[in-house]
């Protein structure tokens, strides 16, 4: 299988303290890969240098097999990966269709903006995936929405960019039933397409329905890894993570 | 209905601010109108008006952007003076005036990238940073002149001048390239890349850096935008007066700063508006010659224009709170 990213034995610290230790990761085509791992055990920081906002200070990232210097979120844009951020990365006062395009606005060799374009397609995003207000237009300024309307924003960004790997951290947080479902639908919509998915959460069952394989971490190392096969219900897997930090 | 509403919401969300400072224009004329209304019919005082405008408009609008990047800069009325400076120690020097223009354009744009650089990399305050930076370049105009003035009569035989600052019978050339630059501000703000990216980074930075865009390179850029327009009005003046004064423009500091938030671009960054900015400088520049107009001394202009500063933000303050 194609490997999408490969993160090898990445360390990133923050003044004297190491938030990741030689931690290695890899995502291939198609899957989707839960990750795991108490608070404070590296999961936001290891997203954040998977996806360029944090350089790594030891280590490589591989795209496709292939390794990539300078690694920056502009870099990892522009190598098909989108992140749904648990901030949701929104500019609030801006209009929805500005923030869809955020960093990556249709434009004219000048510069300029393609408006119309990006309106058109900011309202077939809203449709499709299910804005329920009437009131909302892409035009709207983001910080009138409710959180799931956000969330809504924040992955109609990921995909009209069409990345091969969407990052969905914590996604489900905060959101109703019905929008948890939601996110649910999206990412099996993704999966379905071949294209891959990384999974972050601390509801176990909620990582355990989506994933195909499971990566855990403590302490900002990857501490085990286990397919779906491997295990029959959420709680083994509940379980396993318990043990695996326990004895760590 | 409901979609009427929704678009209505939508258009004030994105006008609201302009237009409340296009009101307060208005309503400031028919006070000034009914105040005096034999002066107010006079053109020669719409004109000393217009002629005050375009320098101001040179400040003022770049500021909205950086203001709008959720930053500050006070350095603007000392880099007004260093480009002018430049420009007319070039031309006493034998310097084709064109080059010098240029060269003095490029200074504006360097102090710019020196400031924002230093703020950026250094994570200084923009306020405190660029408030001493305000003073050293003045102190080192100061130091550098003898505190003496410059007198270029020699650029009025180049053909820059009537292009820049000439009369196109009876119209003041520099209201036309202020016209334009406000066009094309207006354009760069809203439907360019950089004023996108610059809204974006003034809202909220972290979102902005986790999107791919560059925040440190985005403000940088910004803040050389403010080092043009003002090396682009410090040069006008100098050529319009035909003389570089060591103090220039330490006038326009507090100005063109009350004719950004006056036009109704908010403090905490992220929104900002042009054609606000625009009447903003109207309002600005009507005050300082209108007290006059109806009568008043001159003594009461620091009043009014305080007072409109203080009415101005109190009604943009109807347009809402900050939405996060």
């Amino acid at each position: 299988m194609e490997n999408i990213i490969e993160l090898n034995k990445v360390t990133k610290r923050f003044g004297g303290i190491t938030a990741l230790n030689k931690a290695s990761l890899k995502v291939t085509k198609g899957e989707v890969v839960g990750l795991i791992g108490d608070n404070g055990a590296g999961k936001s920081t290891l997203i954040k240098t998977l996806v360029g906002v944090y350089s790594p200070d030891e280590g490589d990232i591989l795209i496709r097999g292939e390794k990539i210097n300078g690694w920056n979120a502009l870099k990892a844009r522009e190598s098909g990966i989108e992140t749904v951020f648990q901030d949701r990365a929104l500019t609030p006062q801006q209009s929805i269709v500005k923030n869809i395009f955020m960093g990556k606005e249709l434009r004219y060799p000048l510069g300029f903006i393609k408006e119309k374009e990006q309106i058109f397609e900011a309202n077939r995003l809203i449709r499709e995936i299910g804005f329920t207000s009437k009131l909302i237009n892409a035009e709207s300024p983001v910080g009138n929405l409710s959180g799931g309307e956000r969330q809504g924003v924040a992955i109609a960004r990921a995909i009209y960019n069409n990345a091969e790997l969407i990052v969905l951290d914590e996604p489900t947080n905060n959101l109703s039933l019905n929008e948890t479902q939601k996110v649910f639908d999206f990412v099996l919509n993704v999966k379905k397409s071949n294209r891959s998915v990384l999974f972050i959460g601390h509801n176990i069952y909620h990582v355990y329905d989506i994933s195909d394989r499971f990566v855990i971490l403590d302490r900002g190392e990857v501490v085990h890894q286990l397919n779906k096969n491997d295990i029959s219900t959420p709680e083994e897997l509940m379980k396993i993570m318990r043990d695996t930090i326990r004895t760590h | 209905m409901s979609n009427n509403n929704s678009y209505l919401s939508n258009y004030f969300h994105k006008n609201g601010r302009a237009l409340g400072s296009i009101g307060y224009f208005v309503l400031l004329m028919v006070i000034f109108f009914i105040g005096a209304p034999e002066a107010w019919i006079r053109p020669n005082l719409h004109q000393s008006v217009f002629v005050m405008m375009p320098t101001l408009i040179f400040l003022t609008i770049p500021l909205v952007f950086l203001v709008a990047s959720g930053e500050i800069d006070l350095s603007f009325a000392s880099t007004y003076a260093v480009a002018a400076y430049v420009f007319a120690l070039l031309v006493k020097n034998g310097v084709d005036p064109a080059i010098c223009f240029v060269l003095g354009v490029f200074t504006g744009a360097a102090i710019g990238a020196l400031v924002g650089t230093l703020i950026v990399v250094f994570r200084l305050s923009s306020l405190v940073a660029s408030l001493g930076v305000l003073f050293l370049l003045r102190g080192v105009i100061l130091l550098l002149t003898n505190s003496r003035s410059i007198t270029i009569m020699e650029v009025e035989n180049h053909w820059i001048y009537p292009l820049l600052v000439g009369n196109f019978y009876g119209f003041p050339m520099q209201i036309f390239w202020a016209a334009i630059f406000v066009i094309f501000c207006y354009y760069f703000f809203n439907k360019h890349v950089f004023g996108i990216h610059i809204q974006h980074v003034g809202d909220n930075s972290v979102s902005a850096e986790q999107m791919g865009i560059n925040v440190n390179a985005v403000k940088i850029k910004t803040f050389m935008f403010v080092g043009i327009g003002s090396a682009i009005g410090g040069i006008f003046t100098t050529m319009i007066t035909y003389t570089f004064f060591p103090t220039q423009g330490f006038g326009y500091l507090l100005l063109a700063l009350a004719a950004v938030f006056v036009g109704g671009t908010p403090y905490w960054g992220g929104l900002g508006t042009i054609i606000g900015a625009v009447f903003g400088v109207g309002i600005i520049a009507y005050m300082e010659i209108g007290i006059i107009a109806i009568g008043w001394s001159g003594e009461w202009r620091q009043f009014f224009n305080g007072l409109i500063i203080l009415l101005a933000l109190l009604g943009h303050r109807l347009h809402g709170e900050r939405v996060r």
